[in-house]
């Protein structure tokens, strides 16, 4: 009834190929980006920018990245860590061997550094598919690791070990160092996940997307079909490294202001990162950003409740997000395999007709 | 060898079916293909050609070689020996995305589709050879990208029309019935314009009215694209109706090759369908 489709015609193949064909999603998405851009800067404060914003935003351009490689072109990947570890470090080195050079630069340029990393630890994928790819690229994530914490080239030979942001600025705003203000942090992280997920978003709505997805679908074909099965997976990796590669550097520079290899770009990383795609939907911006969502909110928001709310223990409570963030994930994936998307997905089928029944 | 050089003896001069459609020069040329796995010879020296235009069916029974010919066709397998000539020159060894963008498109036995996509993305896979924007020029969109985009989606359309499958563009495959399936994938096989379309078995499996909507379909793209089509099919009357001329195999041997009426009298191809002892 208020969600519709009737009376939206589309009289061009242009107008029906937009990313958002209904024009309550179209508003909405004016919307919110009206709110993300012109509203939400100026009332964000130190809190919401580390505990939810900076985290949301980084982890949801990681999402897209690894989404791309494993959602779209069907290649696991257990590597995400360490290729946010060589963003990061790669950042780092940029940063300090070119102080001159604006930032904005930096992260890209350690993007790219990223995608040809990528591409290498991408190659066995040629030849070995599913559980034994994810082998392959875990294999890179500790090799990678392993290579920041043992050649102190990538730290400057600094003492701890750690690598730390030195203080830059965009436009005359600092936006790394420990004295960067919130809403700096924020517009610069919103600003990289509003250009990424829009490039992510043609990519993948274009003939590269359909590359990537016949090859995930049926490789045999997709190659009979003229898809060259190496191209494709390259592209793949290269492109899921490059945003997963400035989701690190943004992460180390922009969030953490200081990291360690090990610490920070870990497994367990890897792992939260393909948690997110999982259970927001493979195949799926939104997706993305829903998983992205769901795994840095809902611990916000459970210790919130349960310390500030219910007054437990910081300790106990603690222990209790962790039982219930796992359980909720077992929840949502019994009802739903294919993720929040997918919910979002049927929710607006059923709002097509609410509230009448036919 | 004989058999390779009468073919092209004859094949120089188009000719006028008898209802009207002209047949052209040699499109494919098959010159003494031996396509062995280990020691079993699936394929044992076979000859044949396919002419501009025609509808060419290759038939046998089980086991007879025809599914591993057309995959010698379409480059998936590599036969020991012989040669593929194609529009007049000799095929060197090929990936089989190389032999697609020669303009070459087929479809499988057992449905191909991408199952996670839409029908109309699936048609749009096939015209993937013809477009040329970079992965940049994607990622940007507006300009190249998108002009190409919106140029090849009418063409898919005009396929989409042609094959009645416009109610279900924007469907994902996954959820289709069989002979919806079977349709999409020959769309998404025609999307390419291909000089050469390869049909393996398009209407294993379907009932009487869906055979005659395909059979109608292949007709149709014969007439008014004027597609050369090369199939693999079991059933008799379909292939005798259909085609202009017929391989028959068996055992990996071409037993039988020429028009329906030559093909069915012909008393080593009786002998293969009916049963008789080999030695």
């Amino acid at each position: 009834m208020f969600y519709r489709e009737a009376g939206d015609f589309k009289t061009s193949y242009r107008d029906d190929s937009q990313t958002f064909p209904i024009r309550l999603d179209r508003m909405g998405y004016y919307i919110l980006m009206f709110v993300a851009f012109f509203v939400v800067p100026f009332f964000i404060n130190d809190y919401w920018v580390n505990a939810v914003f900076a985290p949301f935003l980084i982890y949801a351009i990681a999402a897209l990245g690894l989404n791309i490689l494993t959602g779209y072109a069907g290649q696991v990947s257990l590597g995400t860590g360490g290729f946010m570890a060589v963003g990061a470090y790669a950042c780092y080195k940029l940063m300090t061997g070119f102080p001159e050079v604006s930032i904005i630069i930096h992260i890209l340029l350690a993007g790219g550094i990223t995608a040809l990393v990528g591409v290498a630890f991408g190659l066995p994928s040629l030849r070995i598919k599913g559980f034994y790819l994810a082998v392959a690229t875990l294999a890179a994530q500790f090799f990678l690791v392993w290579v920041f914490n043992k050649v102190p080239w990538f730290y400057n030979y600094s003492a701890s070990g750690q690598i730390n942001a030195p203080e830059r600025s965009v436009f005359g705003v600092m936006v790394t160092g420990p004295n960067t203000e919130a809403w700096a942090k924020y517009m610069i992280c919103l600003v990289f996940v509003v250009v990424l997920a829009w490039v992510a978003r043609n990519l993948t709505r274009g003939m590269m997307g359909r590359k990537w997805m016949g090859i995930r679908d049926m490789d045999i074909a997709a190659e009979i079909i003229g898809v060259n099965p190496l191209m494709a997976k390259m592209s793949a990796f290269a492109v899921s490294s490059f945003f997963v590669g400035i989701a690190g550097a943004l992460f180390f520079s922009v969030y953490l202001g200081a990291a360690e290899a090990g610490e920070a770009f870990g497994i367990n990383k890897s792992f939260l990162i393909l948690f997110m795609i999982i259970i927001g939907g493979l195949g799926s911006i939104f997706g993305s950003f829903a998983g992205a969502a769901f795994m840095v909110l809902m611990p916000v928001f459970l210790k919130n409740v349960l310390v500030g709310g219910m007054g437990w223990p910081t300790d106990l409570a603690a222990h209790f997000e962790f039982m219930i963030v796992g359980g909720l994930i077992v929840v949502f994936l019994i009802v739903e395999p294919h993720g929040l998307a997918q919910l979002w997905r049927l929710a607006k089928e059923k709002l097509r007709l609410w509230p009448f029944p036919h | 060898m004989t058999t390779a050089t009468d073919m092209n003896a004859s094949s120089a001069d188009s000719y006028v079916t008898a209802d009207g459609r002209t047949i052209g020069g040699v499109v494919m040329d098959l010159k003494n293909i031996t396509l062995r796995f280990g020691g079993v010879v699936a394929i044992k020296d076979i000859s044949f050609d396919i002419r501009e235009g025609e509808i060419r069916a290759i038939i046998g029974p089980n086991g007879a070689g025809k599914s591993s010919m057309l995959n010698v066709i379409s480059g998936f397998y590599k036969p020991q020996e012989g040669e593929v000539w194609f529009r007049g020159s000799k095929r060197p060894p090929m990936k089989p995305y190389q032999v697609a963008r020669q303009g070459l498109a087929r479809t499988f036995q057992n449905i191909a589709l991408f199952d996670g996509m839409t029908v109309l993305d699936n048609i749009m896979t096939g015209r993937l050879n013809h477009m040329k924007a970079n992965m940049f020029q994607q990622a940007i969109w507006k300009g190249k990208a998108e002009r190409e985009e919106i140029a090849n989606r009418e063409i898919c359309e005009k396929v989409i029309d042609f094959l009645e499958i416009q109610h279900i563009r924007k469907t994902p495959v996954g959820r289709l019935p069989y002979g919806l399936k079977k349709r999409v994938e020959l769309a998404r096989a025609l999307a390419a314009q291909p000089s050469l379309l390869l049909l393996d078995e398009p209407m294993a499996g379907m009932n009487v009215e869906e055979k005659e909507d395909m059979s109608r379909f292949i007709l149709d793209m014969n007439d008014e694209f004027g597609t050369t089509i090369a199939l693999i099919e079991h059933d008799m009357g379909v292939v005798m109706d259909l085609s202009d001329r017929v391989v028959v195999m068996d055992y990996g041997k071409k037993i039988g090759d020429g028009t329906p009426d030559e093909v069915r009298n012909n008393q080593d191809v009786i002998d293969a369908y009916l049963g008789v002892a080999h030695d």
